[in-house]
């Protein structure tokens, strides 16, 4: 069978089946093999790729070549270290009492339809597809962070239906607008909406149409993304939702919703003249970055200040793709990559301390390393190398994103490093008491699963210190694409 | 100087006039249930407008979304609305966080601003409807206005299947039906249905309850 | 230009303006009656209270001021002037010339401003609160009474009232979506210049809540006689004007006799179907706060103004 199918049936299924099965005892187990069993398909199907180039799948509406295949990879990945780390986790929120079995169930199998959503999205060459993929994406999302029923949660999950389905609302206006310019070259037929059509007559695209067609596709997508200032719902969902859906939400939701916008960019760059598309998403990047860094330093709930953490981080990236040319979307490409893992390892972290502590207010959690060494020194090596400190992967991005822009833009240099500062200095300053420090919290019923934390931090430390040829040549090549 | 256009084109541009109107009503709107019938002739009126549409093009899709829009636009969802809010016993009158007249003043401006950016669009255009692109942008701007500036959780989907109908003005009637509009109605109507589904968590669905999540 | 039959149209109309207006006011009254479920007044009723004031003394308040005498008459005639105006049978008009829809709406404004300083005349407080009342009313009106007929002297590409009537009625058939503002606008100015109830309750004498009728409260005899005619000439004609500019089919385009013929129990049917369902308008609104006039009227206006708009974006260069 197609790795690619495979790839999108296993969860599709896996998530229907856990509907039924999800509250069986052994359906976290089904959960975590329903996610390896993608997880190898998506290798297959990078293998595939890296091997034979891109591909069609399903007549033209499907469409993977190495710049998503690099996203499937990932997404792949941190949703099998997530299930991973959710099994423990949720038998603990279970043993609390905060969660019952129904509720749990609703959790595995949206997890995994989330997941299906987010494969699809990557995958798909028709932008409607991508963006109907990308609703049920916010649809799924919604009813992980409402998990709960609490009335906060409860507020998190409105306001993020909300602003995201506002946001999915300009997106498609922007996908309608897009459609508009590309008919007048492609026809009424079907393949006006085809991502591999456009790309071909990207330069005959009328500019003005495509100028406010991107307009609307960056504010659209980017509210899913958390750009400043559509970026309200982000730190509530974040904070409100389950751990692990935290750490899916900014490992993998913020960086299909920035690969949306990717897409269109391509298309953008093609159609309008002077590099339009890459100086708006500068300023929303350079304004992103400014207002999560400020932001971080009055946060006093952990989830919220990572999750802020990530918004700061998206608005680095979306820079960086931004100012274009190889060097920064190679930069860009592997900041992403970085942030993914860092983040989510970061969630994991942070999510068996509020566990073990039973809060999540940053000032009476205190002295990690004696509850447990291990989430300890996995929070704090987490927070440095999500700061950027040598000699983690994070670091290498950073310091590309900033020399380029150096180069080319010094006027926002002062900017980044203004921003980058805050964040270190709120961020550290913050975690370091919680970390150190004394304590009388007690054990947990279930161990939880470290494994995911080290195992994410040890591939950032390990493309910190050397990326494998491969690796780059990949990497080289994704960032290519995107010109 | 108008009789170069089919009479079909003319109905469409009624249509979307006529729903641009409703927008703008709804916006003045200050009771409740006025607002959900509103929104339902809304709907009726889109559902007309991509009926002629499917006539004139002989697309069948556009049959199935025009029909779709009659069921759940015109019909299921006002209902559904209706009886949210006799059963949450919703004070009839619409809270407003800025008062009606200036939020009008404002949805003028928007509707210029709309009219404005779509003008030189629309004018490259081949279709022959093109004008109501512009409309329909105002349409999707006037109901993100009435989502802002009101207050209860109703008010704001009401707002939101009313971005719905914009969008869908434009998706059907501005590119005489899009490829994939069926589908991506479908999407939408599910997720403007969605709201229901945590909606009786809420004791009124009013957001100004909901100031417990906040940056201080 | 000026033929024979086109005065003698032009006198007719005026003529039909005279006979019909109390009509007209008098089919709004019984249907308003039969809407609300209580047994109407004869359809004449405005007759007989015209019949029955023209006869009685005139009581001049102490410090009346010719003004206040004057009024009336000046009121009466604007709007006999403005009926002969606008085109209800024909638009072969000869008056039509001396004034287009700008004059028009000067016309309206004239005979305002005479029965608001004629209100504040005598110096009684009912007096001033209504003519202060009707001052806001008419400064919010007016603006979107011009919108509405700017956005169709776009199309006209005129702003003679005959010439937009004889543009819109006798051309293709043409749907212009930008009336549909227009016509909404147009309704919501009518109810609010005639005092029709969202605004005002042309049959009440609350006080707190009355403008027109506050205004005339001084008024007797004669005076009185000639202030209620023109009010009912005021209805009928902007009944006329929405009619000639919304559904202007069957005016006669010319000095075509038959047609002018023709053109009169159209007219007719035309009004009464007008006439109850501005009845209906009245039945099922509530008057609202006169602080709520304003927003009432600057919805009008707004929707004149999106009428224009829609009018540049959907109806030009086609």
């Amino acid at each position: 069978m197609d790795f690619f199918i495979l790839m999108l049936v296993i969860p599709l299924v896996s998530g229907a089946l856990l509907t039924v099965v999800g509250e069986r005892d052994w359906a976290p187990n089904l959960n975590i093999i329903a996610s390896l069993g993608t997880f190898l398909a998506a290798v297959g199907l990078t293998a595939e790729i890296v091997a034979n180039g891109p591909r069609f799948a399903f007549g033209e509406q499907f469409f993977i070549d190495s710049l998503n295949v690099f996203f499937v990879a990932l997404t792949a990945f941190v949703g099998l270290t997530t299930s991973i780390f959710s099994g423990p986790y949720m038998r603990n929120e279970q043993e609390h009492g905060r969660l019952t079995r129904p509720r749990l169930r609703l959790y595995k199998s949206m997890y995994q339809l989330f997941m299906f959503t987010m494969l699809a999205a990557l995958t798909t060459n028709n932008l409607g597809i991508l963006w109907v993929a990308m609703e049920a994406a916010t649809l799924t999302t919604v009813l992980l962070v409402s998990l709960y029923r609490t009335p906060a949660r409860l507020e998190a999950a409105w306001k993020y239906f909300i602003l995201c389905g506002v946001g999915i609302a300009q997106a498609l206006f922007g996908t309608i607008l897009l459609y508009f310019a590309a008919e007048r070259v492609l026809g009424e037929s079907g393949n006006a909406l085809l991502w591999t059509h456009l790309i071909d007559v990207k330069a005959q695209l009328e500019p003005n149409i495509m100028a406010l067609s991107f307009i609307f596709l960056l504010v659209g997508y980017g509210t899913k993304v958390g750009l400043a200032p559509l970026h309200n719902w982000l730190p509530d969902a974040h904070a409100e939702g389950p751990t692990p859906v935290s750490a899916v939400l900014s490992g993998l939701l913020l960086n299909v919703a920035l690969y949306a916008i990717l897409r269109c960019k391509v298309l953008a760059d093609g159609a309008i003249p002077g590099d339009f598309a890459g100086k708006l998403m500068i300023g929303f990047g350079l304004f992103t970055l400014l207002v999560a860094a400020f932001f971080l330093s009055r946060q006093k709930d952990v989830k919220r200040m990572f999750a802020y953490s990530s918004i700061e981080h998206m608005g680095l990236i979306t820079f960086a793709f931004g100012m274009g040319g190889p060097v920064a979307n190679f930069a860009g490409l592997l900041h992403m990559t970085m942030h993914s893992l860092t983040k989510s390892a970061i969630f994991f972290a942070v999510g068996h301390a509020t566990q073990k502590t039973g809060t999540q207010l940053m000032e009476n959690i205190r002295g990690l390393i004696r509850i447990n060494p291990l989430i300890g020194w996995g929070l704090m090596l987490g927070t440095l190398a999500i700061l950027g400190m040598p000699p983690f992967g994070v670091f290498a991005s950073e310091f590309m994103i900033l020399t380029h822009a150096m180069k080319h833009y010094p006027w926002a240099t002062p900017i980044l490093l203004l921003g980058l500062g805050v964040a270190f200095a709120a961020i550290f300053g913050k975690v370091q008491p919680m970390v150190f420090g004394e304590t009388e919290a007690k054990h947990l019923p279930h161990a939880p699963a470290i494994t995911p934390v080290f195992l994410h931090l040890g591939i950032v430390l390990m493309l910190g210190l050397y990326i494998p040829p491969y690796l780059t040549r990949w990497f080289h090549e994704a960032a290519r694409m995107l010109g | 100087m108008n009789a170069a256009i089919p009479f079909s084109a003319q109905l469409i541009n009624l249509f979307a006039a006529v729903i641009l109107l409703l927008a703008f009503a709804m916006l003045a709107q200050r009771r409740m249930l006025a607002l959900i019938n509103l929104f339902a002739l809304q709907g009726f009126t889109l559902c007309l407008s991509t009926l002629v549409v499917a006539v004139t093009t002989g697309q069948s899709h556009l049959y199935y979304s025009a029909g779709l829009t009659l069921l759940l636009k015109a019909m299921v969802l006002p209902w559904i609305l209706h009886r949210l809010v006799r059963k949450l016993n919703v004070k009839s009158e619409v809270e407003a966080l800025i008062n009606i007249p200036t939020t009008m003043l404002v949805g003028l401006l928007l509707v210029m601003i709309a009219f404005n950016v779509a003008l030189p669009i629309s004018q490259l255009s081949q279709t022959i409807t093109r004008g109501t692109l512009g409309i329909a942008m105002a349409v999707v701007m006037l109901a993100f206005l009435m989502m802002i500036t009101r207050q209860k959780a109703i008010t704001q989907v009401v707002g939101f299947l009313s971005m719905e109908n914009g969008l869908f003005l434009a998706a059907t009637s501005a590119t005489y039906g899009m490829p994939i509009v069926v589908e991506l109605g479908i999407a939408v109507i599910i997720l403007g249905v969605f709201f229901f589904q945590i909606r009786d968590q809420f004791d009124s669905l009013d957001i100004r309850h909901m100031e417990r999540l906040k940056d201080n | 230009m000026i033929s024979i039959s086109g005065l003698l149209g032009q006198a007719f109309a005026i003529l039909l303006a005279l006979v019909l207006a109390p009509l007209l006011s008098g089919w709004v009254g019984q249907c308003r009656a039969w809407l609300q479920s209580r047994s109407a007044p004869p359809l004449l009723l405005p007759y007989y209270m015209l019949h029955k004031l023209f006869r009685k003394d005139v009581v001049l308040a102490h410090g009346a001021s010719s003004l206040f005498r004057a009024a009336p008459f000046v009121v009466f005639g604007c709007m006999v002037l403005a009926c002969a105006i606008i085109p209800s049978l024909s638009t072969d008009l000869p008056l039509a010339p001396a004034a287009d829809a700008l004059a028009l709406v000067g016309v309206f404004g004239l005979a305002r401003i005479f029965i608001s300083l004629a209100a504040m005349d005598v110096g009684t407080s009912f007096g001033s609160l209504g003519g202060r009342r009707e001052m806001l009313i008419g400064f919010l009106a007016e603006p979107a009474l011009l919108m509405v007929i700017f956005t169709l002297a776009m199309t006209a590409q005129s702003t003679s009232v005959a010439t937009i009537v004889e543009t819109l009625a006798h051309r293709d058939f043409v749907i212009y979506p930008s009336l549909a503002f227009a016509g909404v606008a147009f309704t919501f100015v009518s109810l609010a210049e005639n005092a029709r109830v969202p605004v005002d309750n042309p049959a009440t004498h609350l006080e707190l809540t009355m403008i027109h009728e506050a205004m005339i409260l001084e008024y007797s005899g004669r005076h009185l006689a000639l202030i209620e005619w023109a009010a009912s000439l005021k209805l009928y004609a902007y009944s006329c004007l929405g009619l000639a500019l919304f559904f202007p089919w069957g005016i006669a385009p010319g000095d075509d006799f038959l047609a002018l013929l023709a053109a009169i129990p159209l007219l007719v049917l035309k009004l009464a179907i007008g006439g109850a369902i501005l009845a209906g308008i009245e039945t099922v609104n509530a008057k609202v706060r006169i602080f709520r006039a304003p927003e009432f009227l600057g919805t009008a206006f707004m929707l004149a103004v999106l009428g224009l708009l829609v009018r540049l974006l959907l109806e030009s260069k086609v």
